[in-house]
């Protein structure tokens, strides 16, 4: 399994008001062998009322087929400013994405939800492959996505 | 220039564009498949009866995607796994798997970029731009070749290599072109170097909050038929505060899931219309029979390669280095080549070497670099020429008649010109006599007069070569052998003899077809394919030029036949017609497209007198189609030289034959065979008229006598040997 590793700090991306404290959290995506091209993925966090707040990483560099993350889409309304510096490589089926990013102490325990949409060419679009509250105790805890994605975890 | 166009991206990218084209024309029989596999939904079908459809059968639908081939698929939710299948637009019921053909896709990542990303993409993309390239400038090549684009589709000549290449480029270049430019445009968009993505969502009226109604109470839904559906995305199941996602042939938009009210609608852009029409024009999805045509057109890329490949390599190959050509300005023979295919350069080399040998210092160039100052110590500038289609400068002469006319006096030294040609053309050697006659008008001096030579025959080489030396006052024997030809030991099986009361000694010889290994029958040694009208070259013992005699017999015969006739002091045919059965001479094969009777129907006028009957007698043989073949005959004696007797009597009976009219020259009432036409004359003109094909095989002089009564025949039809020979209705073999 390839790893691709992105460290970074978290930037205009994701601001939140308040922000003291960060630290650094590793999301791990391992994608399943579902027999397809690379896959396109967008992580972004909603607040309680579901509300979009910001991004956290897109998978997939062409801007065209960024519809098909339909959530995302939706919520953004394409605007790839959202995704502006922390834009990646598709993944590949059977390998594993994994991001590093410091994120605001203010996020956990709060209601807020991570999301993640899938899609690969020709295939079935996937908006809400995943999506697990962010909690302190919830770290290290693997959740199994819908179609795409065999496990996402988060560690602090 | 065009040439080198053509020449380098085609080497380079030959590689590149088989996989592409291999894999192209592999992907355009899915979209075709594709379409037929596909129930097509009914002309009434809304969207709102297929959704109905599909969600009486699915509850949990949360997408229908409509493919440019009509095939539906559906999307939806089942115990908690997303589950997809292609389904009948009617029942709703799922008739196949929703997953991508494996097979199709791994085409497709090859196709667009070799399983290599971006990187390959542009590679791809690079092979597109070559194959346009050499689309473009290929296709100028075709027009020039064949006098001009009006002439797009006239038959063509040459060796088979050459006419491969041409004939596939002439009927595929159009697909290429479209499917090359389409692949860029698509490559360029994928880039994302065109606007032509999704419209960014115009302001969107607030949903109701309302849900549950009903698919048939959406007005949008009910009126639009499912044929233009692209996809519907239905709200998730529990938020109200969702929308119907509906993307058509002419835009996409929302709708409220309580009221079915349009909440946004956004028309296609111009660009996305743009876009979508290439992808279909090249993918072939939505038009499968597009997909088909530009496939097979993207067979013909292999082909073409190997063709191009076996082109480039024989006329690389055709041109010699000439071994110690003395710079410009020290030579006292100038030798200027203007050549094509580079055959010319060989008969150049041959005319240095031997002037060389004789003590002369010699200076060989392409006409191209003609500059008449830097001949410092020049005593006479000789010009070998060959004509490209109508006329035309070959590629090494290329602006030499535009400086010729520039000079503001002809150089004080005199010139040659000798043409090459072939001269079953109507524009025989006619840029070699345009460039004669343009230096005479400048009154230049000549050296010996303007001669040219037929399809490289080398004993018309080895004549002029005698002229010249005459004039030059040196001792000069031309021996001329264009690539040493890969002869083989023939057996002769049989002999007839005919004309010895006559004083025509002549004979037809049939050898067995040699044995050759299948490897060397491919690498184009050994006999391969043939038709009668083809050439036997004979190397005769003590002799290094061939000669060659019309073959009477194909390969379908079995056997290779020749006519020959006795010439006094002839050095091969005097060999020739002393050979007793099971002894060998060395030959080789040389096609001669240009005589071969074709395989239409239209009738066939063979017109032939003496060893001329030969290839002629051939045709008739072959012709087991019945085609009407009226062949006219000229001999000496009936009693003597009336070759093929038995055969024609014979061929008449079985149908092979329709019309055999005979003259003899001897005799009590001495006729020639163009008196024989005269006589038929009527019947000549309605054959013409009816699309007839008209070969003359035979001597000069008789060549000659059949043009001028052909003349007077077709007169009153208003037609004339010229004009039919300007449409390949017309050709000569002639000797």
């Amino acid at each position: 399994m390839k790893s691709i590793i992105a460290a970074l700090a978290l930037s205009t991306a994701l601001t939140f008001p308040g922000l003291a404290m960060a630290r650094p959290v590793t999301l791990t995506t391992t994608l399943s062998n579902y027999g397809g091209d690379g896959a396109y993925l967008a992580l972004y966090v909603t607040d309680a009322k579901g509300a979009y707040v910001g991004s956290l990483w897109m998978a997939g560099g062409k801007s065209k087929y960024y519809e098909h993350l339909t959530g995302w889409y939706r919520a953004t309304g394409g605007n790839v400013a959202e995704i502006n510096g922390i834009t990646g490589a598709s993944v590949g089926a059977g390998r594993t994405l994994e991001i590093t990013l410091d994120l605001a102490d203010a996020l956990f325990d709060a209601g807020y939800t991570l999301h993640i949409d899938a899609a690969v060419e020709d295939m079935r679009d996937s908006p809400g492959e995943v999506a697990v509250p962010l909690t302190a105790s919830g770290a290290g805890t693997q959740a199994p996505g819908r179609r795409y994605i065999a496990a996402f975890s988060y560690s602090m | 220039m065009i040439r080198a166009l053509h020449r380098w991206p085609g080497l380079l990218a030959a590689l590149l564009l088989l996989v592409l084209s291999l894999s192209g024309a592999a992907l355009s029989v899915f979209p075709t498949a594709e379409r037929l596999s596909s129930p097509q939904p009914p002309a009434a079908l809304s969207i709102a009866d297929l959704a109905e459809h599909i969600q009486a059968v699915h509850p949990h639908v949360e997408q229908i995607r409509r493919s440019p081939s009509g095939r539906i698929t559906a999307y939806w939710f089942e115990d908690g796994r997303p589950q997809a299948a292609v389904v009948d637009p009617v029942t709703g019921q799922g008739i196949a798997s929703a997953d991508p053909n494996r097979l199709e896709r791994w085409l497709t990542n090859l196709h667009h970029s070799l399983f290599l990303s971006d990187s390959g993409r542009i590679a791809a993309a690079a092979g597109a731009s070559a194959m346009l390239l050499l689309a473009v400038s290929g296709a100028v090549l075709v027009a020039r070749r064949a006098g001009g684009w009006r002439r797009w589709f006239m038959p063509l000549r040459g060796p088979l290599s050459g006419r491969l290449h041409v004939e596939i480029a002439r009927v595929a270049v159009a697909g290429l072109l479209l499917s090359s430019a389409t692949g860029l445009w698509m490559t360029a968009s994928t880039f994302d170097l065109f606007p032509d993505g999704p419209a960014t969502s115009t302001m969107q009226a607030d949903p109701s909050g309302r849900v549950g109604l009903s698919l048939a109470a959406m007005d949008f839904l009910r009126e639009t038929p499912a044929a233009e559906l692209r996809s519907l995305s239905f709200p998730a199941p529990d938020d109200a505060a969702d929308v119907f996602t509906v993307k058509t042939d002419r835009g996409t938009g929302t709708l409220d899931q309580g009221t079915g009210a349009l909440l946004a609608w956004n028309d296609l852009t111009g660009w996305q219309r743009v876009s979508e029409t290439i992808y279909m024009l090249h993918t072939g999805q939505g038009t499968a029979w597009i997909g088909l045509v530009l496939g097979l057109t993207a067979l013909g890329v292999p082909a073409m390669a190997v063709t191009g490949f076996i082109l480039w390599l024989a006329g690389w190959r055709a041109r010699p280095r000439i071994r110690g050509n003395v710079t410009a300005g020290h030579a006292e023979t100038i030798i200027l080549v203007g050549s094509e295919g580079g055959s010319t350069w060989g008969f150049a080399a041959t005319l240095h070497a031997a002037l060389t040998n004789a003590g002369q210092t010699v200076h060989v160039a392409a006409m191209s670099s003609f500059d008449p100052g830097r001949y410092a110590k020049a005593q006479r500038i000789l010009i070998l020429t060959a004509t490209y289609g109508d006329g035309d400068a070959p590629a090494s002469a290329k602006g030499f008649i535009d400086r010729l006319r520039s000079l503001p006096a002809p150089p004080a030294v005199p010139l040659a010109v000798l043409g090459f040609g072939d001269r079953s053309f109507p524009a025989y050697c006619a840029f070699a006599r345009a460039i004669a006659e343009t230096a005479e008008a400048k009154g230049w001096r000549m050296l010996v007069p303007f001669d040219s030579i037929d399809r490289q025959s080398a004993q018309d080489f080895a004549r002029w070569g005698r002229l010249l030396g005459t004039a030059m006052d040196v001792e000069l024997e031309l021996v001329h052998q264009p690539v040493p030809p890969a002869v083989l030991s023939l057996t002769l099986v049989s002999r007839r003899n005919y004309g010895a009361e006559v004083q025509a000694p002549t004979t037809i010889l049939r050898f067995a077809l040699p044995k050759v290994s299948r490897w060397r029958a491919l690498a184009g040694g050994g006999f391969g394919r043939f038709s009668a009208g083809d050439l036997l070259g004979v190397l005769p013992a003590g002799s290094a030029v061939p000669r060659f005699y019309s073959l009477a017999s194909g390969r379908c015969d079995g056997f290779i036949e020749i006519v020959v006739r006795k010439h006094p002091a002839g050095l091969c045919s005097g060999q020739l017609l002393e050979l007793e059965v099971g002894d060998t001479i060395n030959g080789f094969l040389r096609t001669n497209a240009g005589f071969h009777a074709g395989r239409g129907r239209a009738p066939l006028i063979l017109i032939g007198a003496g060893t001329g009957i030969g290839p002629l007698a051939g045709f008739v043989r072959a012709n087991a189609r019945h085609r009407p073949i009226h062949l006219f005959f000229g001999m000496r004696h009936p009693d003597s030289d009336f070759l093929y007797i038995e055969e024609l009597a014979a061929w008449q009976r079985e149908g092979r034959l329709l019309q055999l009219a005979t003259a003899f020259s001897r005799g009590r009432m001495p006729r020639y065979v163009q008196d024989a036409l005269r006589e038929e004359a009527a019947e000549i003109a309605r054959l013409v008229r009816k699309g007839a094909r008209i070969m003359v095989c035979g001597g000069r002089g008789m060549a000659a006598g059949v043009s001028d009564a052909l003349a007077d025949v077709l007169a009153p039809i208003g037609l004339s040997p010229a004009l039919l020979k300007a449409e390949g209705r017309y050709v000569e073999d002639v000797y």
